[in-house]
């Protein structure tokens, strides 16, 4: 047995796309997440960022076993929840609790703010009426909201408002494993530090666990200390923070990292992003082999389009599934186009994982 | 004239606990063809601002004031008929809560058409093909086949893309975008912003951005306005408010900034708690967070002013122009050491 916290194994997440209204007939599937696998040791945190609809929100549900996978092992604590019905699930529910992206529709409309947070220590059965509510009190504090918002209902709240009470309903239970889908996206900056700062003091505190999924490019350099960017389903590269960072090897990667906005007028108006060409592909009818191919400005006609880049490995742990990866970076955007390392030369260097 | 100009806006919200001030006393203008960025602080009120603007408050329990003349008639006291034709054709919103503002038993494509109906003499499926075309250009795969799906099928980035295609429906005249790309990827985001200024290059619209993105603030705004605690701290154009802020809580944003060469364990934040809006501190809203509050600031609050030397720049806040010329120096220091590493 690992000293791994959560292990995910080749994780699968197919939805049927059906037709006609009384007899559905399944006529293709959405291939949300195709084989994901990753490991997170306790304390760490993971950040995971990609393309909008690439399955991150799918596959933090199916972590969180509010979505049943349709292929694959999630291993929890060094348990296969799997397979878990809702009775077994229920201890382990408040070991591992979610951020979620959408912080509206996961508010109950109807409940005030201070019940909202309040159920999730209830449901758990942690201390009496007064305890409860003098804790919530501290959370909604922790978060920076008022004490006058314990009343309130969720409209009457901001979307940044809404999103820390998501935080800290998350909070409420002491959970060893927090999946935050995109926690702080809705914030400004000011309130975003506080945040940050608050989930890196309980790391430090308490030894939580982070799965941290976001856009924002900086706030996860800031944040992890493994990162993992998905393509379409897929993991297209995962590494160490700095590893990622300094020299990115795939082209997704890349362009990515090329496209994050600067806060300088002058500088930004310079700024010069690589363009992915084409149109984005659909998880219905994802392209053949390397998923990024139609896309990549390295594309090699006949290898990419037709033999599946497995994870090469690069430097300890730093893994990228490409047949050309990225020599250095930065790059021109000439140097980009052309790929150096043939097919030969990257597998010379890398070995394939298993 | 401004195409839409904003005076003396005021909204409050009666609640159990109070009056709620959720935007107190806001004025501002937007040209044909320019960006105006808005950006403060989590609950300053930026989103209650639009949604007044395009009358979009629930009406029991709020209370507003002042006027929002968009071709100089005004929007808030227009009757509900003119509004509604005014509303989705020259002016259109994209809403920060994108599954809140679909309707959840109704497909993507029955609500994209029903936006092209309402406003277009078209026939049914033209109203559909102009439906997948905007799908297509904010970058939906397969979007003719995934129009009949419902939003809950949809990733929260989707959504987001979706409420953009049904802001440009009809190549409005003011966008006004809360949010807009803070669900999407760095990719897909500036794919939109690159669609929102094409929307600017041809048919000369205005826009309203709101986002917490400085990047994206920066880069795509010509003036921009910085609001705290329901009312405007600063304001001028984008170069102007990066370069030489005059505001401490600018100040504070910007420094809050993750950055890309600095290690550092802690992110620096703005001291203290956001501040209520039932009870606003009394004197400058800002002091009690304010690392240069002096005791004038405790009293009276300042009002908005010019800053010597140029018009456009209004800022409110007491200290005088040496101390603030001297720490915007320091910032854009820091900042241009950043991004030139
Ligand atoms: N219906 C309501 N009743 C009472 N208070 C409200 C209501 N709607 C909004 N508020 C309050 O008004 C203030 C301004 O809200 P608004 O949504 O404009 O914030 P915002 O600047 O858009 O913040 P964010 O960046 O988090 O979206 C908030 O403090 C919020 O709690
Ligand atoms: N219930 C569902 N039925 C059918 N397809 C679905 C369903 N839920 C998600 N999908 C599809 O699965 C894909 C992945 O969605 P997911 O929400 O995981 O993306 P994401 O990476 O979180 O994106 P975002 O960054 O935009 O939130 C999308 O193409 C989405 O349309
Ligand atoms: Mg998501
Ligand atoms: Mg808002």
């Amino acid at each position: 047995m690992s000293d791994d916290l959560l292990v995910v194994e080749d994780l699968e997440k197919h939805f049927p796309v059906t037709r006609g209204i009384i007899f559905q007939k399944q006529v293709a599937s959405v291939q949300a997440v195709d084989g994901v696998s990753f490991t997170v040791k306790p304390g760490e945190t993971l950040g995971v960022v990609g393309e909008s609809g690439c399955g991150k929100s799918t596959m933090a549900r199916c972590i969180m076993r509010l979505l049943d996978p349709t292929g694959g092992k999630v291993i929890f604590d060094g348990r296969d929840i799997t397979n878990l019905s809702r009775a077994q699930m229920r201890p382990i529910r408040r070991e591992m609790m979610m951020i979620f992206q959408d912080p509206y529709a996961s508010l109950n409309a109807r409940k005030r703010v201070g019940f909202i947070v309040a159920e999730a220590l209830e449901v758990h059965k942690l201390g009496t009426d007064a305890e409860v509510k003098r804790r919530v009190q501290e959370l909604l504090e922790v978060v920076g909201l008022n004490p006058e918002h314990y009343n309130r209902f969720p409209h009457e709240f901001s979307g940044g408002q809404r999103q820390r009470i998501g935080v800290a309903r998350a909070l409420a239970v002491n959970p060893k494993l927090i999946v935050c889908d995109e926690p702080v996206s809705a914030l400004d900056v000011s309130v975003q530090a506080q945040i940050l700062n608050l989930l890196k003091d309980l790391q430090q505190d308490f030894g939580l666990t982070y799965v941290f999924i976001a856009h924002d490019l900086n706030v996860v350099r800031h944040i992890s200390d493994r990162v993992m960017v998905m393509y379409l389903g897929k993991v297209a590269e995962l590494a160490e923070r700095d590893k990622l960072y300094a020299a990115p090897k795939h082209p997704y990667t890349g362009a990515l990292l090329s496209a994050v906005p600067i806060p300088n007028p002058e500088m930004g108006r310079q700024r010069k992003p690589v363009v992915l060409e084409g149109d984005v592909p659909s998880p219905i009818n994802p392209p053949s082999a390397c998923r990024f191919h139609p896309r990549c400005p390295r594309f090699h006609e006949g290898h990419c389009d037709v033999e599946e880049p497995p994870l090469y490995s690069f430097s300890n742990g730093h893994v990228a599934a490409c047949h050309y990866p990225l020599e250095r970076w930065p790059l021109t955007a000439e140097e980009f186009r052309k790929a150096q390392s043939g097919p030969t030369g990257a597998k010379a260097t890398a070995e394939a994982e298993a | 004239m401004a195409l839409l100009e904003v005076n003396d806006l005021k909204t409050y919200f009666r609640t159990d606990d109070g009056i709620v001030k959720a935007v107190d006393g806001v004025s501002f203008q937007v040209e044909k063809g320019q960006t105006l960025g808005i950006v403060g602080e989590s609950g300053c009120g930026k989103s209650v601002t639009c949604l007044t603007i395009m009358g979009l408050n629930a009406k029991r329990n709020t209370i507003t004031s002042g006027n929002a003349l968009f071709r100089g008639e005004d929007l808030l006291t227009m009757n509900s008929r003119r509004l509604r034709e005014i509303r989705g054709d020259d002016v259109a919103m994209i809403f920060q809560d994108p599954m809140t503002s679909l309707n959840p038993v109704h497909t993507i494509g029955r609500q994209l058409t029903e936006a092209v109906l309402l406003h277009r003499d078209v026939t049914k499926s033209q109203a559909r093909a102009r439906a997948v075309e905007l799908l297509k250009a904010v970058g939906i795969p397969r979007a003719d086949r995934r129009i009949d799906d419902y939003p809950h099928q949809f990733s929260g980035g989707m959504r987001q893309r979706v409420m953009i295609a049904m802001a440009l429906v009809n190549d409005p005249d003011l966008l006004i975008a809360d949010e807009p790309t803070t669900a999407l990827d760095v990719t897909t985001q500036a794919q939109i912003l690159e669609l929102m200024n094409r929307l600017q290059r041809e048919f000369g619209s205005a826009i309203i951005i709101i986002t917490h993105d400085l990047g994206v603030v920066a880069e795509t705004a010509d003036d921009v306005v910085v609001m705290y605690a329901a009312r405007i701290a600063e304001q001028g154009t984008v170069d102007e408010i990066f370069k030489r802020p005059h505001h401490p809580y600018t100040w504070g944003l910007l420094g809050s900034l993750p950055r890309l060469d600095t290690d550092t364990e802690r992110l620096v934040q703005i001291p203290g708690q956001p501040p209520s809006l039932l009870n606003p501190p009394r004197g400058c809203r800002f002091h009690p967070r304010c690392p240069y509050v002096m005791n004038v600031c405790k009293q009276e609050e300042p009002e908005l002013k010019q800053v010597t030397g140029d018009h456009d720049h209004l800022q409110r806040c007491w200290l005088d122009e040496q101390t603030k010329d001297r720490e915007a120096a320091k910032l854009l220091h820091a900042s241009m050491a950043e991004a030139t590493s």
